[in-house]
């Protein structure tokens, strides 16, 4: 039987799509981890990445450090918490905060770095304070790349939050992790299809989000160079 | 139960594969006729000792060499060879003459996939009964290292716990964990409740009797989990294993699975006193020595030869 098959079959059965351990309770237990990360990795990352794309210092340290911080590894992690302060919410929420912060913390950086200096002197010839560039000018003309660090980051909480089941929480991992411990690869191939389709759709709705975010006089630029 | 779950299985084979092939081919050229070299006839033959590839395997095994070089048996340590489907058909074919076993493990993966038997005398005669005759398990030891119900040594005290039967007083108030399949295992949930009419208030899926499993027995996240009985942490955490009178879970007797041809009466008489000795209490304080103090394994088994006067 193909995966596809195998997925298919645990899919369609009923029983998987009620109660306390049905999909649509586990989709809800996953959007929960995967979105308090998220929330919490981008009120980190987002001022810290425009402050040094801003003033420019600590930027050396700045992208090394992000890329050093992406070898973490998250189940590593997760384990030695676990050993550590026992079973609450920092055990899961900072393996997957960590995960985040790397590529919403680059890309903040690199969006704000990248404006224009003509812009930012005419911006300060007009007399705004500094406050105000990075507000009305640096900020909305990072957008597109804060917002795509945003949408990679939650593609890897999204894909990652399966390992909240090793510690007995709930989410699309449970399938995972319970059926590779019984044998039932069903269930496994079911809950990743499941995961995958929800990280898809978490990509779709980052670029309905992008719609929103990113000013319509950037977009009709980017569209106008394509 | 450890045994069942060795990695490095293909690694170990293409190892082992070599080595047999080397070791073939040394005796082929000193005795051409003879078509099992480990045969011996004299009773101080060379015998070989194996283990698998985790640390209590290889101290037993260090044990039965130990001993056996004390008797004057010429032996040859191979130890760390992997899984069971590995060294399991080296025994059969007898280059490698002594393994440290497991009895339930050994009978229901190797032997008798379909038994049902569960207590050390049912699994040996099983065992008994339908190994192949090129092998034999000399006398099982008292120690096992088998699943178990395991709970802190406070709670234990607070509410008068020391068989897995005491907890059906309190058995609503409990909230179990272990591996995920725990609850669909045949001695997991179920069993406990057929066994010992435990119904737990909650399950919550942890590991293997891993780190995620003893620190939610510390965390108090659980009261009770599934822990191998010869966890070091039983004694660094302050654990207690509840005894299982009515064997939810198989026996896992340390029992050596022998060769036959290559035994001699010194070998039989050496291994089944050291069987004699070895309870689980015993087992647990020198795989901690091995496992959490690093001790040096013949050093280990040296000394325990030694403390139960095995050897001079």
């Amino acid at each position: 039987m193909s995966f596809l098959n195998f997925a298919w079959s645990w899919l369609k059965s009923a029983q998987q799509w009620h109660g306390q351990s049905g999909i649509p309770i586990r989709i809800l237990e996953h959007l929960y981890y995967s979105g308090l990360s998220l929330l919490v990795a981008a009120l980190i990352a987002i001022p810290l990445g425009v402050l040094v794309g801003h003033t420019g210092r600590g930027r050396f340290v700045l992208v090394n450090l992000a890329n050093v911080w992406r070898a973490i590894p998250t189940l590593g992690l997760l384990i030695l918490l676990v050993v550590l302060i026992g079973f609450s919410t920092l055990t899961w929420l900072i393996p997957l905060v960590v995960l985040a912060i790397p590529p919403i913390l680059v890309n903040a950086y690199e969006g704000v770095a990248g404006v224009d200096p003509d812009l930012k002197d005419a911006a300060l010839g007009m007399g705004m304070t500094q406050w105000q560039v990075v507000r009305k000018v640096e900020v909305p003309l990072a957008s597109p790349l804060i917002v795509l660090g945003l949408r990679t980051a939650a593609l890897f909480v999204v894909a990652t939050a399966t390992i909240a089941a090793v510690i007995s929480l709930g989410g699309l991992g449970r399938y995972i992790i319970d059926g590779l411990a019984a044998n039932n690869y069903a269930e496994v191939a079911g809950g990743a299809t499941v995961i995958v389709v929800l990280a898809l759709a978490v990509q779709v709705l980052f670029i309905g989000l992008r719609r929103l975010i990113v000013p319509a006089g950037l977009r009709a630029q980017a569209k106008a160079s394509r | 139960m450890s045994p069942t779950r060795l990695p490095l299985r293909q690694g170990a084979i293409l190892a082992l594969a070599a080595s047999a092939a080397v070791t073939l081919a040394a005796c082929g050229s000193s005795s051409p006729s003879n078509s099992n070299p480990l045969s011996g006839g004299s009773s101080k033959g060379t015998v070989v000792i194996g283990s698998a590839n985790f640390p209590e395997n290889q101290l037993l095994a260090q044990i039965y060499s130990t001993a056996l070089q004390a008797k004057g048996v010429k032996v040859t340590d191979k130890f760390n060879i992997g899984a069971r489907e590995v060294y399991y058909p080296q025994v059969e074919k007898g280059t490698i003459s002594i393994i440290p076993e497991y009895n339930g493990t050994l009978l229901t993966v190797e032997v008798d996939k379909t038994s049902t038997a569960k207590t050390t005398d049912d699994v040996n005669a099983a065992l008994k009964a339908n190994l192949p005759s090129s092998m034999e398990i000399l006398n099982s030891a008292a120690a096992q290292d088998s699943d178990s119900v395991t709970v802190t040594q406070a709670f234990a005290k607070a509410h008068n716990l020391t068989s897995i039967a005491d907890l059906k007083a309190i058995d609503s108030k409990v909230i179990f964990g272990g591996p995920p399949e725990f609850p669909t295992r045949s001695d997991g949930l179920k069993g406990l409740k057929q066994n010992y009419g435990l119904t737990f208030k909650k399950f919550e899926p942890l590991d293997e009797s891993g780190p995620i499993t003893l620190a939610a027995l510390k965390d108090g996240k659980v009261q009770a989990a599934d822990v191998f009985t010869t966890t070091p942490q039983i004694i660094t955490d302050k654990l207690v294993s509840l005894t299982d009178p009515k064997f939810n879970f198989a026996a896992q007797n340390v029992t050596p699975l022998v060769y036959k041809k290559a035994m001699t009466p010194t070998i039989i008489s050496t291994l089944n006193a050291i069987s004699a000795k070895l309870t689980t209490q015993e087992l647990l304080a020198i795989d901690t020595k091995v496992i959490v103090d690093h001790e040096n394994y013949q050093t280990v088994a040296t000394d325990w030869l030694k403390s139960v006067g095995l050897m001079s």
